[in-house]
């Protein structure tokens, strides 16, 4: 299985746009992808994952480091457009309470 | 070189026959000198010098030119040779590695062993199934003297070889607290923060933890993170879910944890797992949780051993045995 990662960039706010799975092959991708714009300077990150149906637990840690690294360089990272199987992953863990992750949209399976 | 002097005698008769008659035969003849040489790492090269050896002595009156293009192929072929020296030490080295692998599997199991504890009036059953050489799942029984049975489920993110080494760090933080102090809620504090103190950013674990007190037969438990467990009521014939709220361990140190409590009733289970039972697969199908929970009461009625048993058996033939993720189910069964 395969993800595809498109990154487009308005002023402050980068959105990086999921389409696929975020497992353990494809986990390492996005880490490069993710953690560098966590570093730029009063950058909002928004991760569009509308596309992903299906995300592991290597997939919870990326953005878990991402979060981490928002924190050290005071950047903002935002989760949109979950869907609902991805959604119980960060619902059970606690990262719902801990992360902003917008819940308006909620496509199916 | 005595020995290629044998083969170089072997090789040219090989081919006469061949040229000769066009005899299988002697083609089959071929295939086994080959396999031969590469049992005696003779390269590429060699065999080309050996033919064109044998072709000289066979037809004395050969051309030149075809002389010359064998002289040709002939360093053409150095660089195979070569790569097929490289493959054999890579061969070697991967050898290696794979035993070194498994004296560090083996070297887990004996860190991280626990002894499935006998309790009178409780059946316990126990299964975790790796599903690579080395487990990123753990589960960890403590019996005090009060009568009481802590139980730990955990699941560290990522596979193999680090999750392994985590997971020994996990065990030994367990074993150093003290034993008068086992509340769920304050065991899963302070692994937290020895978490967060001493792994990688995008590492975590998650982990329930359970106390089942055998004199007044109630269950308190919390859940850093860790996939719901679930309490079978036998009276009723149907599962509840147990969950209690709190943060992956080593994500943020100031994470607390919900302590819940269950009365445990005769012939009620308390069902543990890790996400490698809940995230099955049947090709691309995901297994949905009444499945999981349908196959755990279809063989309910067995001791607790034999039901985690057969509920593993059941998920890994539906996964052609093939298992995507580590396996844990832990079942407490209340007898008397």
């Amino acid at each position: 299985m395969n993800l595809t990662i498109d990154v487009s960039n308005k002023d402050k706010l980068t959105t990086v746009s999921l389409a696929g799975e975020v497992d353990a092959f494809t986990a390492p991708k996005l880490k490069e992808t993710l953690l560098p714009l966590t570093k730029e300077d009063g950058q909002t990150i928004e991760v569009d994952l509308q596309g992903v149906n299906y995300m592991d637990s290597t997939g919870l840690g990326v953005f878990i480091s991402a979060l981490k690294s928002t924190k050290e360089h005071d950047t903002n990272l935002k989760l949109i457009q979950m869907q609902d199987r991805v959604h119980r992953l960060f619902k059970i863990t606690g990262l719902t309470e801990i992360m902003d992750i917008d819940n308006t949209v909620r496509g199916g399976m | 070189m005595s020995t290629l002097k044998i083969d170089l005698e072997n090789y040219k008769e090989l081919m006469r026959q061949y040229i000769e008659t066009k005899d299988e035969q002697a083609l089959y003849q071929a295939e086994q000198f080959s396999k031969y040489s590469m049992q005696q790492n003779i390269s590429p090269e060699e065999i080309i010098n050996v033919h064109i050896q044998s072709l000289e002595a066979l037809y004395p009156e050969m051309p030149e030119y075809i002389q010359s293009s064998l002289d040709f192929l002939l360093e053409t072929m150095i660089s195979y040779g070569l790569a097929y020296q490289e493959y054999q030490s890579l061969r070697e080295k991967q050898l290696e590695l794979k035993s070194e692998i498994s004296v560090a599997a083996n070297m887990q199991k004996t860190l991280l062993a626990t002894d499935k504890p006998q309790i009178d009036g409780l059946e316990v059953g126990a299964v975790s199934i790796p599903a690579k050489q080395m487990n990123g799942d753990y589960y960890h029984f403590v019996k005090d003297d009060n009568g009481a049975l802590g139980v730990a489920v955990a699941d560290v993110v990522g596979k193999g070889v680090p999750a392994a080494l985590c997971m020994s760090m996990i065990k030994y933080s367990m074993d150093s607290f003290p034993e008068n102090r086992m509340d769920p809620d304050v065991i899963l504090g302070s692994l937290n923060r020895v978490v967060e103190r001493n792994v990688d950013s995008s590492m975590f674990i998650t982990m329930f933890y359970g106390l089942y007190n055998i004199n007044n037969h109630t269950f308190r438990y919390s859940s850093a993170g860790h996939e719901p467990g679930y309490y079978y009521d036998s009276s009723q014939d149907k599962f509840e879910e147990i969950d209690a709220s709190g943060l992956v361990l080593g994500v943020s140190s100031e994470a607390t944890y919900e302590q819940c409590t269950k009365k445990v009733n005769v012939g009620d289970m308390i069902i543990m797992l890790t996400d490698g039972v809940t995230e099955c697969r049947q090709g691309d199908r995901f297994i949905e949780e009444d499945e999981v929970l349908e196959i755990i009461q279809k063989y309910a009625h067995l001791p607790a051993q034999e039901t985690v048993e057969q509920v593993y058996k059941h998920f890994e033939r539906l996964q052609d045995f093939h298992l995507r993720d580590d396996f844990t189910l832990i079942i407490l069964k209340r007898r008397v």
